[in-house]
Order: C-alpha cells, then sequence, then structure tokens
C-alpha cells in the first residue's frame, strides 16, 4: 500500500479517535483546554511513531524468528511503558521547552490504549517498516488533530445551552459522534 | 520447549529493558552538583535532579509539606528568584496568576537542573530536627493510636497550639516524610502526643502504628499557621471530625491550662461511641468550667447512646447562636469542613475569622 495513502487515511478517514475511538480517556478529559490538549498531542504523535516502529522490529526480528508471536500483548507493552520512561528523561534533559509543554503527559500515554491498538494495528494489517512509520505518525497527526478540534468546539460550549443531564461528559460524546460522522465523508477519498 | 523458551525470552526482555532504563536514568538523569542560594546569603550544594524540596530537606531546611512531595497540598510554595523557568501544568493548580507572575514555585514538583536563587520565608527558618522517643502508644480507638515522643536533642519544642510536626518514615529508597498534628498541651516542652490513624498501606500511619516504646524517632517542626490567636477576644469554636480532633484538643489543652476566660466551644463528630476518643477528658472539663460548651455527636451510633445523633454541622447549626462574636477552628474531612463553613457563614462569621485544616 502507498505510503502517502496510509498516511492520509490514518489522519482523516481511519482516525484512530474518531473511527475506532480508542484512547478516549484523555481525549474527553484533557480536551476542556485547546493548550493542554496540543500538548498531549503532541506527545501521543511522538510515542505512537516511536512505539509503531520499535515493536515492528521487536516484532519482526524477535517474537517472530523465535516463533512467540503469541506474546505480542506482553512484550508490546513493556517495549511502550519503556520508551515513555527513556522518552521522558531525554526530553528533560535535552528539550526543557518541549518538556515544559507536554512533559507531564507522556507517563499518562503507558497506559493508553490507542497507543496499543496502533502496534497491534500495524501486525494484522503486515505492514512493512516504512509504512508501519507512516500508519503511526498518521494515526497520531490523526489523533492530535481530533483532539484539538472538540477542544475547539468545547470551548464554545459555554455559549449555548445543551440539556443539563447531558453533563459536560455527555454532550462530548455527542459532539465526538457528529465529528465522527464528518470524518466518514472522507471514506471514499482513501481507506485502509 | 516453548514454554521454556517464552520464559526464557520474557526474562531476557525484562532484564534488557531494566537495565537500559537504569543506565539511563544515571547518564542523562544527572545534571552533576548544583548550588542553591538562600535568601541572597547562605548557599547550599546538592545533586541536580532531585526536587528542590528533597534538596533542601536534605541540607536540612525544613519546608512544609503536608502531602508527600505529590503537589497536591500546595504548602510547599516558595519564590524562586533565579532559574528554574517558570510553573508546569501540575503546579498552575495550585498557585494563583500573580504567584505565578512573581516565580514562585512548588518546591516538590520543581526538578533542580541549574543553579538557583530562592527566598525562604523567616518563619520556616525556625523549624528545627529532632530526635526523640517513643515514651507512649497506646490504641485508643479501633484505628486510632495515642503516641507520646519524648524529645532528646533537642530537649524541648516551643510550639503553637494547633501545629503540626512531619515524622521522617523511613522507605525502601531513603525517607519520606508525613505530617500529623501535636495534640498535647504545648506548655509541656519536653513531650509531644499525636494521633495516628492507620490508614490501610498508608506508609506512615502504618510505621507508627508498629512502633514500641522506646524506639528512636526523628521529626521536624512545628508547621502550619493552623493555631490559636492569642490576641483576640473572640469566642473559640472548635468543630473536628474524627481524627482531626487532635490539634483541637492542643487548644483545649492550652485554654484549660493558661485559664483564659473566651468562651470555648467543642464541636465533636464522630461514627459511634467507640470512635470517640478523649470523651471523659472532655467531659471532665466541662464539669467544672463552666465556659467550656462541649456538643459530641454521633452520625452512626449504637441504640445505646443517649446523646446527640447526627452530622455534626447540624448541630452546629442547632446549638450556636446567629451573630456570635466568634472564630472557628476546623480540622476533619474536606466534605465535614465545606459543610461547616456554609453554617458558619450562616451564622454571620466572616471568613477570615475561619482556619481550617482539611485532611
Amino acid at each position: 500500500m502507498n505510503i502517502l495513502l496510509i498516511l492520509f487515511a490514518s489522519i482523516l478517514t481511519s482516525n484512530i479517535a474518531l473511527t475506532y475511538f480508542l484512547g478516549m480517556c484523555p481525549f474527553v478529559s484533557i480536551s476542556k483546554n485547546i493548550q493542554v490538549a496540543s500538548g498531549m498531542g503532541m506527545a501521543v504523535t511522538m510515542v505512537m511513531t516511536l512505539t509503531a516502529v520499535a515493536n515492528w522490529l521487536v516484532n519482526n526480528y524477535v517474537l517472530i524468528p523465535l516463533g512467540l508471536g503469541y506474546m505480542q500483548f506482553l512484550v508490546f507493552i513493556v517495549t511502550i511503558a519503556a520508551i515513555v520512561q527513556i522518552l521522558e528523561i531525554v526530553i528533560d534533559r535535552f528539550f526543557p521547552a518541549l518538556y515544559q509543554s507536554f512533559g507531564i503527559f507522556l507517563p499518562l500515554i503507558t497506559v493508553n490504549c490507542a497507543i496499543l491498538g496502533i502496534s497491534l494495528f500495524m501486525v494484522l494489517r503486515s505492514f512493512g517498516l516504512l509504512q508501519t512509520f507512516f500508519y503511526g505518525l498518521g494515526s497520531g497527526i490523526g489523533w492530535f488533530l481530533a483532539i484539538i478540534t472538540i477542544g475547539g468546539i468545547r470551548k464554545r460550549l459555554i455559549f449555548s445551552k445543551p440539556p443539563r443531564r447531558f453533563g459536560e461528559t455527555g454532550i462530548t460524546a455527542i459532539i465526538a459522534g457528529l465529528m465522527a460522522l464528518a470524518f466518514i465523508g472522507f471514506t471514499g477519498v482513501a481507506s485502509l | 520447549m516453548i514454554m521454556l523458551r517464552a520464559l526464557l525470552f520474557a526474562n531476557g526482555f525484562g532484564l534488557l529493558i531494566g537495565l537500559l532504563i537504569i543506565f539511563m536514568d544515571k547518564v542523562i538523569n544527572n545534571y552533576g552538583e548544583v548550588a542553591i542560594t538562600i535568601n541572597h546569603d547562605k548557599e547550599i550544594r546538592g545533586d541536580g535532579g532531585k526536587t528542590l524540596l528533597r534538596i533542601l530537606f536534605e541540607s536540612k531546611y525544613f519546608i512544609p509539606s503536608a502531602c508527600g512531595g505529590k503537589g497536591t497540598c500546595g504548602y510547599c510554595k516558595l519564590k524562586v528568584v533565579e532559574g528554574g523557568g517558570t510553573a508546569l501544568p501540575t503546579e498552575a493548580l495550585m498557585l494563583t496568576r500573580s504567584e505565578i507572575r512573581e516565580q514562585y514555585r512548588l518546591a516538590c514538583q520543581l526538578k533542580v537542573k541549574e543553579n538557583l536563587q530562592v527566598e525562604i520565608p523567616p518563619e520556616y527558618l525556625e523549624i528545627q530536627e529532632y530526635e526523640g522517643m517513643f515514651s507512649l502508644s497506646e490504641q485508643i480507638t479501633e484505628d486510632i493510636k495515642r503516641v507520646r515522643m519524648q524529645l532528646i536533642t533537642p530537649e524541648t519544642i516551643s510550639y503553637k497550639p494547633g501545629q503540626y510536626v512531619q515524622v521522617r518514615i523511613p522507605t525502601d529508597d531513603g525517607f519520606d516524610f508525613r505530617a500529623y498534628s501535636m495534640s498535647s498541651n504545648p506548655d509541656e516542652q519536653n513531650e509531644i502526643e499525636l494521633n495516628i490513624k492507620l490508614i490501610p498501606a498508608g506508609i506512615g500511619s502504618s510505621y507508627l502504628h508498629a512502633k514500641q516504646v522506646g524506639d528512636p524517632v526523628e521529626f521536624s517542626g512545628p508547621y502550619g499557621d493552623f493555631y490559636l490567636k492569642t490576641h483576640s477576644d473572640r469566642e473559640i469554636i472548635c468543630v473536628a471530625g474524627g481524627v482531626g480532633l487532635a490539634p483541637l484538643k492542643s487548644i483545649v489543652a492550652y485554654w484549660v491550662s493558661h485559664n483564659l476566660s473566651r468562651p470555648i466551644y467543642l464541636f465533636y463528630g464522630a461514627r459511634s461511641l467507640k470512635d470517640l476518643y478523649n470523651h471523659d477528658y472532655f467531659t471532665g472539663i466541662a464539669e467544672t468550667k463552666p465556659q467550656f460548651h462541649y456538643f459530641p455527636a454521633l452520625s452512626d451510633p449504637a441504640p445505646d447512646w443517649d446523646g446527640t445523633t447526627g452530622f455534626i454541622h447540624t448541630v452546629l447549626d442547632r446549638e450556636l447562636s446567629t451573630g456570635i462574636h466568634g472564630e472557628a477552628y476546623l480540622c476533619g474531612p474536606p466534605i465535614m469542613i465545606d459543610a461547616v463553613m456554609a453554617v458558619l457563614e450562616s451564622k454571620g462569621i466572616p471568613k477570615e475569622s475561619i482556619l481550617y485544616d482539611k485532611f
């Protein structure tokens, strides 16, 4: 599959947040403030790209040759946790400005299901290394796009009066549903 | 065979990742030695990469920190004049906008990577470290222990009724601190008393509950601006929930021994009679001192209880007259404090006359 097609599809038509509804906890809880949301979005993009590539390498050069494919879940989670840990140390040391903007979100991402989801999907779809890289990057950007878009919409909610019983989370879920409908409009262009 | 291979792989993989992280932590997370200038005067040195709070503690500068460095109590805020960058998003919740502009930081969240200049308020500099010995440890309710600590070096401590100390708790990787209010009368300067409620898996309370008479202990103090204002003529209203009684017992004991003429009220809420400790002590005072008004209330009493039943804020609402010229001292769980604050304000007590300690 063409890598540009993968990038485009993973950002828009197969958006990890809006078509698979993965990574919902931060998507709902952190999207109140656009600044915080973009910090989280950057962190997710970075971690998704790195972990997808790392897990592809581990899977293809270690797990499959050893016949241990069934240990994917366990091994992928350990790799993700280690990468997040190391990334936090490195960013804190060498990129203080980046750490200031999204450093504290890194530990939260370790247990984000969207990250693990990308690693599992890339195995299911039997992507190559380059394809995996663009799939991880595209999915990260897609999640980033989705969270800042919903953040922008939620900011305007103060001007409207949604039914009180919906609460903040309820109305956010409904907005996410409407956004998903809009994103599906791209399906004719490209899909995974 | 396949099991063995999986087992070997899992162990090897785990070991490799663990070693990698330890290596990165040692090499990259190592910021060398940093210098911290305090109040433009003294300079201390510490290992970079640790938090400011930790470095100050190691150099015997004691900063109040009730939550143990988690960034949730906001007590350890200090003005960082130079270095350290601006407040992290985790700190923004605890600091006001003007504090952030004036470069206040939470010492427990600020990881020191460069030389800093900080300002420490003079009252913190009076905080000392004490070595002592347990002189009493007794179970007073199902989960609360009364412990007394005799001071060895220095031999005396002077504090105000209501203040707290931070006890040093050894942990797997060094030590930690936990804050406890003193329930003793400040007049007895060579011994302090704490009431410790056992929290399952809590490191401080399990450590202190396991201690025997004669065991050594280290703590620092006194901390806190929750204490009896002695230059006031307002009536004293104390409201305690559960183990929150500790600092208020200290206030009552001080009131008794100094023969203060200001009337004092003690509203004390607990679940059942066996959770209502020091009950005899307070009823004893109430019998001899007409100015002392004692209102215990149980929220979930046994059938034989003939006293007041209900939550403490409803008792307060019933017993306290509107327009009372009083000042209030509250200590207990957040939900109790919020309910009691609302009642006190409806009685016309101004917000600035209400001191509270939520835990």
